[in-house]
């Protein structure tokens, strides 16, 4: 059956789906007029959504506009030109790395068969399990002058001191973005392998039996084929790198997002911070925008005929060849995976105690429920304002949507600060309304629970279940839903009966990306939750106190495990999807 | 069997995600920048002692704001926190309540504490230098070294954005002016070895591996490495540096910060927060920070552990902990103008 890409484009356009959809059901959109008529329940339900979404938003904008201008000056002068270097660079050597090593193990595992090829192409996943500020660390660790990698250095060259050899400092913009490239890249191996499994080995054959040698096949052909998916795994790459702090931080990278920080927290300006940050998201607003005019005019066929075809043979590597297509499938799970853990594990393993506190346990299932919970909740809404959109084919309807999942390029203090002081402002005003009015009191409702970290979650990574139901959708072929439609189903009952279940690998994609960003979240939920509240994430940080995260390392160590489970569920689901179809 | 699973995870989900506000009789909430295990001994001994119950809820940013915006409903009974600037800040944004109680005055002398009663200092740690035991052989040093050519190449810290640091040159500044700060910020730029990253223990263990000679850090986490029996690593880094207690030529003083804690404006549970001012005032509580946690105590006469005694005599600084605060925005953007945090080599 049809199978959707695993997520997607924050950039794809609305405009372009729409275009294809009416393109290919135009004869039947003849033939049985389309009944999109207008859902007022289903545009208020989006308006009620969107504005949630955009709650921290809204607050971070009223907090900016309350302050002065009196910061920008200084920052003028001394500190947004270096730092927007800085993060300009980190951002376009994140962005080569997480593609360059997306694109070439997702070719690699799909077109060929070499030794532990099925392992691989799950264990490529892995990477995704890992936090970056933990990673960060374990780099810091592994390639640190007492780390295994320099002492190794130091015995097999008789080297004594720091002073006898040159070793690259992991604590440097190339640095940090080698640890995120090595954590971020699953993300772009993910929606780049789909689109091989899907078209890769079909229009390759057709190219090799014309001729071409496999490197030209992926260049000329596949390449090209696979852009959109590549920029929709890289997108989500760029936006959790310009979010990012505890990583760049840690390495002592100063981004535009450090800034954000040291205006609020080191000059005492809020106001000056959440200017800072909003000027962050527009820049990312416009990027993405520019991102999708480029690729207006491409048009994207996704070949349904490929599910006709039978299955074809992968090409046998042999000779060094096979050991080269290991090697270079091995080392991305070795950095972005083995390394911190290897780290951790080390370190754990002197404090094993610290597995079997009831602390670990409790944290362990808050994180579960915590997540399970922003899963599903995301994973509803964004059916719900994907379904909008294309039940309304209203395009200020598909840009209300868009805004709605803005908060993934935020930082996380400050989305969770945003989002805080718009939640006990509702709380404050509803209490002293009904202790006015009936003498009840409710106190902070929903900022005093942890409602307001399953709310702040939520709004945080709504652009990763977004993304990919909408890709999901956009590969549906629209004749199914019509011929649902000119069999008498309405809109809603063909969205349950058709729709949904088609979309099911999408579904599932957005629940595993959410859960996993839900369980290695720490900033926003380190400020948004009530008391004796510990997910494993803030768990670690508790832990790890005064600037010693190997005192957290259990628990490091459990969060990479939870989050490994799902991925690896994920990896696999999407892999059978497509080898038992094609 | 997916569906039923999902059903159970929801209910899971809600069980758990259920408002545990804690406002019951008997209890005192503490809303803390310091992690829940350096306060834990002694909130531990305060419960033993007291029968009241605590709840801590740790924040690493934003809990000012957080506490001004939760309003007259705040669960906030007590804020504790490092840094003078954040407990000034605390008292600025309008977040707490004065104190006056004749068991924590008597337990503090005034000048780690707030004259209107907003705050109160716990502990104190000294900004001082650890210096290689190989490498340098001097016994005293002074800040302003710190910008003397001989030294370049030779110092290690971590950024000059961070708390302990700005309250550092806050204090400069307060004693030498901004001209002449910024002239020494920019020779102790010259002097440093690589670009300033890390906390202040990896400080040490760069001391350890021939990168730099000396560094800035502060004393409690010499305590801590010298005494790490888990991470061997750190132990080494500890033993390889010696403290040096570095002075303002115009005091002979080093510079102190403190952790403080303070009295929340709206704290529902008033009396038992009072109550807890007291205890971490007394002495029990110091003893415990002065021995688990290797800080110097703020009651008077009370010795501080064998360890950080080995360290020599601390000579704190005269200047008022609340003009160092008032120096913060100052010496932040004077880190940026400066450029501290590019390294050496910009």
């Amino acid at each position: 059956m049809v199978r959707p890409l695993p997520f997607g484009t924050i950039g794809a356009t609305e405009g372009r789906a729409s275009r294809e959809r009416m393109a290919t059901s135009d004869l039947i959109d003849r033939r049985a007029p389309a009944r999109h008529g207008t859902y007022p329940w289903l545009t208020g339900f989006v308006l009620t959504m969107a504005a949630i979404v955009l709650l921290p938003v809204l607050s971070l904008g009223l907090v900016a506009l309350s302050g002065s201008s009196d910061i920008w000056p200084h920052l003028i002068e001394n500190v947004l030109p270096r730092a927007a270097l800085t993060t300009l660079a980190l951002l376009v050597m994140v962005a080569l790395g997480a593609a360059i090593i997306g694109v070439v193990t997702a070719w690699l595992v799909v077109v060929f068969d070499f030794p532990m090829r099925k392992t691989l192409s799950w264990a490529l996943v892995l990477p995704l399990a890992v936090p970056p500020y933990l990673a960060a660390y374990g780099f810091a660790e592994f390639f640190h002058y007492s780390g295994p990698v320099q002492s190794l250095i130091r015995s097999a060259f008789g080297f004594q001191t720091i002073h006898d050899y040159w070793f690259p400092d992991i604590r440097s913009t190339g640095g940090a973005a080698l640890v995120l490239t090595a954590v971020l890249y699953p993300y772009v191996y993910l929606t780049t392998r789909v689109i091989f499994l899907m078209q890769g080995r079909n229009i390759g054959d057709v190219a090799r039996t014309l001729g071409a040698r496999p490197g030209k096949v992926f260049l000329r052909v596949l390449l090209p084929v696979t852009r959109p998916a590549i920029i929709a795994g890289v997108a989500l790459v760029l936006m959790e790198t310009v979010n990012d702090i505890g990583a760049s931080e840690y390495l002592g990278v100063r981004t535009l997002t450090f800034s954000v920080y040291s205006t609020w927290l080191n000059r005492g300006s809020l106001e000056g911070g959440a200017q800072v940050a909003l000027i962050i998201l527009a820049l990312v607003i416009v990027l993405l925008f520019l991102e999708q005019q480029s690729r207006k005019r491409q048009r994207f066929h996704n070949n349904r005929g490929t599910q006709l075809h039978a299955h074809n043979p992968r090409i046998r590597l042999v000779g060094w060849r096979r050991w080269a297509a290991m090697a270079i499938t091995t080392s991305p799970i070795m950095l972005g995976f083995g390394i911190p853990v290897f780290v951790f594990a080390q370190y754990a393993s002197r404090r094993l105690d610290q597995f079997v506190t009831p602390e670990l346990g409790k944290a362990f299932l808050t994180s579960l429920s915590t997540a399970t919970a922003t899963s599903l909740i995301t994973v509803a809404i964004a059916l719900v304002l994907i379904n909008a959109v294309r039940m309304t084919r209203s395009s200020s309807m598909a840009m209300l949507v868009r805004i709605a999942s803005l908060g993934y390029a935020l930082p996380g203090g400050i989305l969770g600060l945003g989002l805080f002081i718009a939640l006990t402002r509702f709380d404050n005003t509803l209490d002293r309304f009904l202790r006015a009015e009936f003498d009840i009191s409710t106190g902070l409702l929903v900022s005093g629970s942890a409602a307001a970290v399953v709310l702040g979650c939520t709004i945080r990574f709504l652009a990763l279940a977004e993304g990919a139901v909408r890709s999901g959708m956009e590969k549906l072929p629209p004749h199914l839903e019509e011929a649902a439609r000119n069999l008498g189903r309405t809109p809603v009952q063909s969205a349950f009966s058709i729709v949904l279940p088609l979309l099911h690998p999408a579904i599932l994609t957005a629940m595993v990306l959410v859960f996993v960003d839900t369980v290695k979240e720490l900033s926003a939920t380190i400020l948004l939750r009530p008391f004796g509240f510990n997910t494993l994430a803030t768990f670690v940080y508790e832990q790890a106190s005064r600037s010693a995260p190997q005192d957290g390392a259990a628990a490091a160590l459990v969060i990479i495990a939870t989050a490994m489970v799902p991925v690896i569920i994920l990896s696999n689901a999407l892999a059978r999807d497509r080898e038992a179809s094609l | 069997m997916r569906r039923t699973r999902f059903v159970q995870f929801a209910a899971l989900a809600m069980v758990s995600t259920m408002s545990t506000a804690a406002l019951a009789d008997g209890q005192v909430n503490v809303y803390t920048y310091r992690q829940p295990e350096l306060i834990k001994p002694v909130l531990d001994a305060f419960t033993a002692k007291t029968g009241i119950a605590t709840e801590v809820l740790f924040l690493d940013k934003g809990l000012e704001e957080r506490v001004a915006s939760e309003g007259e409903n705040s669960p906030a009974d007590v804020i504790m926190t490092v840094d003078i600037s954040r407990l000034t800040a605390a008292k600025e944004k309008g977040i707490t309540q004065p104190l006056v109680d004749e068991t924590v005055n008597a337990n503090i002398s005034p000048e780690y504490r707030d004259p209107d009663g907003d705050w109160f200092g716990l502990t104190k740690r000294a900004r001082v230098i650890y210096a290689s035991k190989d490498r340098v052989s001097q016994t005293e040093i002074t800040y302003a070294e710190l910008a003397d050519p001989k030294w370049k190449g030779k110092i290690c810290m971590r950024s000059g954005q961070h708390d302990y640091n700005l309250a550092l040159f806050s204090a400069a500044i307060e004693h030498w002016g901004v001209e002449k700060t910024e002239e020494w910020m920019k020779g102790l730029k010259a002097n440093l070895a690589r670009k300033p990253n890390g906390g202040d223990r990896p400080q040490a263990g760069a001391i350890a591996a021939g990168e730099c000679d000396i560094a800035l850090g502060n004393t409690y986490y010499v305590g801590l490495m010298r005494n790490n029996e888990k991470d061997p690593k750190e132990k080494e880094w500890g033993n390889a540096i010696n403290v040096l207690f570095p002075t303002f030529t115009e005091t002979g003083g080093s510079h102190v910060n403190i952790s403080g804690v303070a009295l929340a404006k709206y704290a529902p549970n008033k009396d038992n927060a009072v109550k807890l001012i007291e205890f971490l005032s007394g002495h029990e509580a110091q003893q415990i920070y002065a021995e688990k946690n290797y800080e110097y105590p703020v009651e008077p006469g009370l010795e501080p552990s064998p360890t950080v005694k080995a360290f020599g005599e601390l000579k704190a600084d005269t200047l008022s902990l609340a003009d160092i605060a008032k120096n913060r925005k100052a010496a932040s953007e004077m880190v940026d103008r400066v450029g501290l945090d590019d390294g050496p080599n910009s």
